[in-house]
C-alpha cells in the first residue's frame, strides 16, 4: 500500500518541469509569469497562479492537492484533473528548459 | 585653460529601420553614460544615412569611403577629417571594416586615433567560415555550413541531402533564407556580387534566437555580458524587439570563446536554442550589435566600458545582469534642412557644435 502510494506520488511528481525551473520563474500578481532564462512568457488565470505559487514552494503535488484543499471550496477529484493537466502544460512548455 | 574634451568616432550610422547599423545605439549609450562628457563624431558612408544629421547624441557628422575602396583612401580621408575632428578613439561598428580598421591600427595610432579592437588573427578565427571549430571552444554545437563557390550547388544539393529552406550568408555580411534553387541561386548571386566568394550555406536551425553582447578586455576576462531573446525580427530577421535574460549555458559557452581567443573589443555571439534544448552557435559578430542600448536599460553600459579600456582605464564592476527589460525598436522620421544635406553632399561633413548647423 505504501509502495503504491509513492509510486503514484512520484509518477504525479515526474509530470513536473525541474524544481529549478520553477524557483526561477518571475510570477507577477496579474498572473504574467516570466522565465528569466528563456526570456519566454505567458499568463495564466488564479487558479494556475496559486498552483504555480504553489510549487514554486513546495515542488510536490501531494502537498500541493493538500493545501489547496485547505483553501479552496473544491471537490478533490476536480482538483486532481486540474492539477494533472496543468502540469502537463508546463512540462511541454518547459520541455527544452 | 580648459581641459581637452574626449572625441569618439563612431561608425555605422546607417540606422535604417530593417536592417539597422549599430552606430546610433553606441552613440546613445555614451549619451546615457553619466560619465561621458566628451564629443561624438558619427561616421558614414552615404548622404543618406539618418545618423549623420543626429544633433542629438552627434557634435559633428563626415562622409567615408566605402570599405571596398581600400585601406589608402579610408587612411586619407581620416587624416583630412582629423584636421577638425581630432576623433581620440574610433568604434567601428561594421563588420565589412573591421579588416581595413585592423591592419590600419598602427597609421590610425600615428593620427591619435586610439582604437580596441582584435587582433587580424583574432578576427579571421571568428570568421562565420569556422563555425564549428569556434562552438567546440564553447563546448556547443553549430548547424552544419558548407562553403559555395558556384549557383549549381542550389540545383544539386538535395543529392547531398541538403533540404530547404537554406541560409545563404555573406563571408562578412548578409544572410538570407531561401526555399527552393531559384531563390538561392539569386541569393548567391547578390551576395556574392557585394561580398565577394565563398559564400556559406547553412542548415536552418529551428528555436528560440538569443544573443550575447560583451567586451573582451583581450586578456581572457569577458566583461559585462548582456543577454537578450529576440521577441519580434524583422523580414532580413533583425531584432525588433527583445527581452534581457539570464541563460547560463550561452554565458559559459561565450566567456569560453574569449577565454579561448583572448578577445580583445566588442562582440555579439548569436545562438540558436533549438527545439531539443541544444544551442546552435550561428555567428559571432566582432561589434557591438545594432540593439546595444539594452546594454544601458540593464545597467552595463557597453559601449562606455569600451571606451574606457581604450583609455587604459578599468571599467567599474558591473551590476548583475537583470532579466526582464525589454526594448522595442520604432522607426521615426527625421526633418534635415536641404542646406544640411547640401553640406553632407558637398563637403561630407557637418558641424552641430552650435546646433543650428
Amino acid at each position: 500500500m505504501t509502495s503504491t502510494y509513492s509510486n503514484d506520488r512520484e509518477r504525479a511528481d515526474s509530470l513536473l518541469p525541474p524544481r529549478d525551473v520553477l524557483r526561477r520563474l518571475a510570477i507577477s500578481e496579474s498572473g504574467f509569469v516570466f522565465d528569466p532564462a528563456s526570456g519566454n512568457s505567458f499568463t495564466v488565470n488564479e487558479t494556475g497562479l496559486a498552483i504555480l505559487r504553489g510549487l514554486q514552494h513546495h515542488h510536490d503535488l501531494m502537498t500541493l492537492t493538500e493545501t489547496l484543499l485547505r483553501d479552496y471550496d473544491i471537490k478533490p477529484r476536480d482538483l486532481e484533473r486540474d492539477l494533472l493537466e496543468f502540469a502537463g502544460t508546463l512540462r511541454e512548455y518547459f520541455a527544452n528548459a | 585653460m580648459s581641459k581637452k574634451r574626449l572625441t569618439v568616432g563612431i561608425t555605422g550610422m546607417n540606422a535604417r529601420p530593417d536592417n539597422p547599423g549599430p552606430g546610433y545605439a553606441v552613440a546613445r549609450c555614451l549619451r546615457a553614460a553619466p560619465d561621458f562628457h566628451g564629443r561624438i563624431v558619427a561616421l558614414s558612408y552615404d548622404a543618406l544615412d539618418p545618423g549623420l544629421y543626429s544633433a542629438d547624441v552627434c557634435d559633428a557628422a563626415y562622409l567615408l569611403p566605402y570599405p571596398s575602396a581600400g585601406d589608402v583612401p579610408l587612411l586619407e580621408h581620416l587624416q583630412t577629417i582629423q584636421d577638425t575632428a581630432n576623433v581620440d578613439i574610433l568604434i567601428p561598428c561594421l563588420d565589412a571594416e573591421l579588416p581595413g580598421m585592423v591592419r590600419l591600427e598602427a597609421q590610425l595610432r600615428a593620427l591619435n586615433i586610439t582604437t580596441f579592437l582584435p587582433s587580424a588573427d583574432q578576427l579571421r578565427m571568428r570568421g562565420k567560415d569556422r563555425l564549428a571549430q569556434i562552438a567546440q571552444l564553447g563546448a556547443i554545437h553549430c548547424p552544419e555550413t558548407r562553403s559555395v563557390s558556384h549557383t549549381a550547388f542550389f540545383y544539386d544539393c538535395h543529392k547531398d541531402d541538403w533540404h530547404y529552406p537554406l541560409v545563404v550568408k555573406g563571408l562578412y555580411y548578409d544572410a538570407r533564407i531561401v526555399r527552393n534553387a531559384g531563390e538561392g541561386a539569386e541569393a548567391f548571386r547578390k551576395i556574392s556580387a557585394e561580398w565577394g566568394v565563398p559564400v556559406l550555406v547553412q542548415r536552418v536551425v529551428q528555436g528560440d534566437e538569443i544573443n550575447l553582447a560583451a567586451v573582451g578586455d583581450g586578456t581572457g576576462n569577458m566583461l559585462g555580458a548582456v543577454m537578450m531573446k529576440k521577441l519580434a525580427v524583422t523580414e532580413k530577421g533583425k531584432a525588433w524587439a527583445g527581452v534581457s535574460i539570464v541563460d547560463e549555458t550561452l554565458l559559459a559557452a561565450s566567456a569560453a570563446i574569449v577565454r579561448e581567443l583572448q578577445w580583445r573589443g566588442p562582440l555579439e555571439v548569436e545562438v540558436m536554442r533549438d527545439t531539443q534544448g541544444r544551442y546552435q552557435l550561428i555567428e559571432i559578430n566582432p561589434r557591438f550589435p545594432a540593439w546595444i542600448f539594452l546594454s544601458t536599460g540593464v545597467g552595463r553600459n557597453l559601449p562606455w566600458a569600451l571606451v574606457q579600456l581604450a583609455l587604459g582605464q578599468t571599467p567599474a564592476e558591473f551590476p548583475p545582469a537583470v532579466p526582464g527589460v525589454l526594448f522595442i525598436r520604432r522607426a521615426q522620421e527625421m526633418i534635415v534642412p536641404m542646406t544640411q544635406f547640401e553640406t553632407m553632399v558637398t563637403v561630407g561633413a557637418l558641424d552641430f557644435s552650435d546646433k543650428t548647423s
